[in-house]
């Protein structure tokens, strides 16, 4: 790629730029601090591409219009921020109970409730777990960079058709609204055949989208086949990535902007010395256990560094062996850690073995 | 031999689940006779609702979607922005529509969305078992009104097509109970044009259909026809509320 291809943009407008070269033209939402940019990219430009964008009256029919719009194979998205996303929870079980692909951005706010609208991961919990009722799971990408926001967004549509499932990608409000200059990128790939879409029965019969199953044994087995997916999804959607863990005594885990913060930090640890690297899940779920597994066979020491009270770190616990220690350090919504609270963090926790 | 009755094309042989004296399949047939008439079941996509009517994917034999309780015009809205070329209908009860969906179904019509909703009115949940719906009538009975609808408790039973034949993007709104041969034929002219609004490109059409639930009304179906006539239709009055003569 040229130096001379590399634009300057906010998050949101990459996450957005990232979605129409996916081939999405049709965006539905409603205005939320701090994903704004999003609603007004798209109202600017979907118009002029032959897309439809649509304000929609709440989140709850913002989603819906997603699905109606997915079930007819045609790929469309939403994105909100932390109490819009919670409204779309109902629709969000019965789109994967459906097995329906779908965009879903989460520039995370903070909360409880109205909270503010400063950058945080407190919605780890809702976007990995399931967030609404029943056994399902969201792919959920965690961006680290405006590159990325753009990137994974355009990832989103790919994985979300291929496995015809929802893919959330969790953002927050720095990433969202910081400036950094992207690369546009050329390849897409092809958009899947989508036999199952509501397309008009002609010359074959009719189709339905249910997530009611009412006959004996059919809502398990048909639970049963969502969970083999899941499976599937684990064994070769995970991503991450190391920085400097090759030779590490300690090992930081931080997604997304806490990530950011952790690489400053591991660089300060490195200069006094301390055999320090970063492990950043790109993929919360599925979440990176096999590596992490590996990684804690030889390293004893971890630290989670989160933008909350602690709810990746219980992923990273349930990854690692045993005799693993895992300390957590996070400042919860309305605050943020700083590269100095993490080295000493790290000091405190390095025991160089 | 000539043919003088048969079923509609648009629906197939399975054996409806609905009650005995129940209007959904009466209304499904009607669905199911514009879809003929049009000749529009090939490019024609149903929005089923949360309710008794979940299941007419069982009977259509157009492409129809599950909606979650109440966002069926939202769904459809989806469909109609990114597929302009295909029929979207949606296919509602009172508790649906009226209720939990009451946001959905305004906005819906409110910003013309070029879709047709088929309101099923019998003032109960039917599904869950005749708990009170905002459609319930003063002083009626229900699961959840055992001393009659309150009005100072509940409110008032809200009137669906009143409410949305005001608003500037709807093309169609009538009102007709499915009670007498020559209603349901009233009904039938009704819901051919709603759809043939719809494949103009007019806007947004709205039929509402007082209907029967005997088993939730503790009545026998000739009892809750004369129920209807008696106590419905001199609440819900019967007729066109609106008709747009040219696109806006």
């Amino acid at each position: 790629m040229s130096e001379s291809k590399r634009i300057l943009v906010k998050g949101n407008e990459a996450l957005s730029m990232g979605a129409i070269k996916a081939g999405c033209l049709y965006y539905f939402g409603y205005p939320i601090t701090p994903q704004n940019e999003v609603p007004e990219y798209m109202s600017r430009v979907l118009p002029g591409l032959g897309g439809e964008y649509v304000q929609a009256e709440s989140e709850l029919a913002a989603i819906n219009m997603v699905m109606g719009a997915s079930a007819l194979g045609v790929r469309s998205m939403t994105s909100s921020s932390s109490p819009g996303i919670s409204l779309m929870q109902e629709s969000l079980s019965y789109i994967a109970g459906q097995e329906l692909p779908a965009v879903i951005v989460n520039v995370v706010r903070c909360g409880p409730g109205l909270g503010g609208i400063a950058a945080s991961q407190s919605d780890y919990f809702q976007a990995v777990k399931g967030g609404g009722h029943g056994d399902y799971k969201l792919i959920v990408l965690a961006p680290a960079s405006v590159q990325e926001m753009y990137d994974h967004t355009m990832l989103a549509f790919h994985l979300a058709d291929r496995y015809r499932n929802p893919v959330l990608v969790l953002a927050d409000a720095v990433l969202g609204q910081m400036q950094e200059p992207i690369v546009e990128r050329e390849e897409v790939p092809p958009e899947p055949r989508k036999p199952w879409a509501l397309t008009g029965a002609k010359d074959r019969p009719m189709r339905y989208l249910k997530s009611l199953y009412l006959k004996e044994g059919e809502l398990e087995a048909h639970n049963k086949l969502l969970q083999e997916k899941y499976r599937e999804i684990e064994k070769h959607e995970v991503r991450f990535e190391e920085f400097k863990t090759a030779d590490a005594n300690l090992i930081v885990t931080a997604f997304g902007t806490s990530a950011r913060i952790v690489r400053t930090a591991v660089n300060m640890a490195r200069e006094k010395g301390l055999k320090v690297g970063l492990f950043r899940p790109e993929t919360v779920y599925p979440f990176p256990k096999v590596r992490l597994k590996t990684l804690s066979e030889s390293i004893k020491d971890f630290l989670v560094v989160e933008m909350n009270t602690g709810q990746m770190v219980e992923d990273v616990r349930l990854s690692v062996i045993g005799d693993t220690s895992v300390q957590f350090y996070g400042r919860p919504g309305g605050g943020m850690p700083t590269p100095l609270e993490v080295l000493g963090e790290i000091e405190k926790n390095y025991s160089g073995q | 031999m000539k043919t003088v009755f048969s079923k509609p094309q648009a629906l197939n042989d399975a054996v409806m689940h609905y009650c005995p004296g129940c209007s959904h399949g009466v209304a499904h047939r009607l669905v199911a006779e514009a879809l003929d008439h049009y000749g529009i079941t090939e490019r024609t996509v149903g929005v089923a609702p949360v309710g008794c009517a979940v299941l007419m994917y069982d009977y259509f034999n157009c492409d129809i979607q599950e909606a979650p309780h109440g966002r069926a015009p939202a769904i459809a809205t989806g469909m109609k922005r990114s597929r302009p070329d295909l029929i979207i209908f949606t296919y509602q009860g009172d508790g649906d529509l009226a209720s939990i969906g009451l946001s959905e179904i305004i906005h819906c019509a409110n910003r013309g969305e070029n879709i047709t909703v088929i309101f099923i009115n019998n003032t109960v949940y039917g599904m869950t078992g005749g708990q009170m719906a905002p459609t319930t009538l003063p002083g009626q009975k229900t699961t959840t009104s055992p001393y009659g609808r309150s009005l100072t408790a509940n409110g008032y039973p809200m009137k669906m097509a009143e409410m949305l034949a005001p608003l500037e993007g709807t093309s169609y709104v009538g009102r007709m109970a499915l009670d007498t041969p020559g209603n349901t034929l009233k009904a039938r002219k009704m819901i051919f044009k709603a759809f043939d609004m719809q494949i103009k490109g007019m806007g947004f059409s709205f039929v509402e259909l007082l209907s029967t639930c005997p088993t939730n009304w503790g009545m026998s179906p000739s009892q809750s026809i004369k129920r209807l006539q008696d106590e419905l239709i001199p609440y819900f009055p019967l007729g066109v509320f609106k008709e747009k003569e040219v696109v806006d």
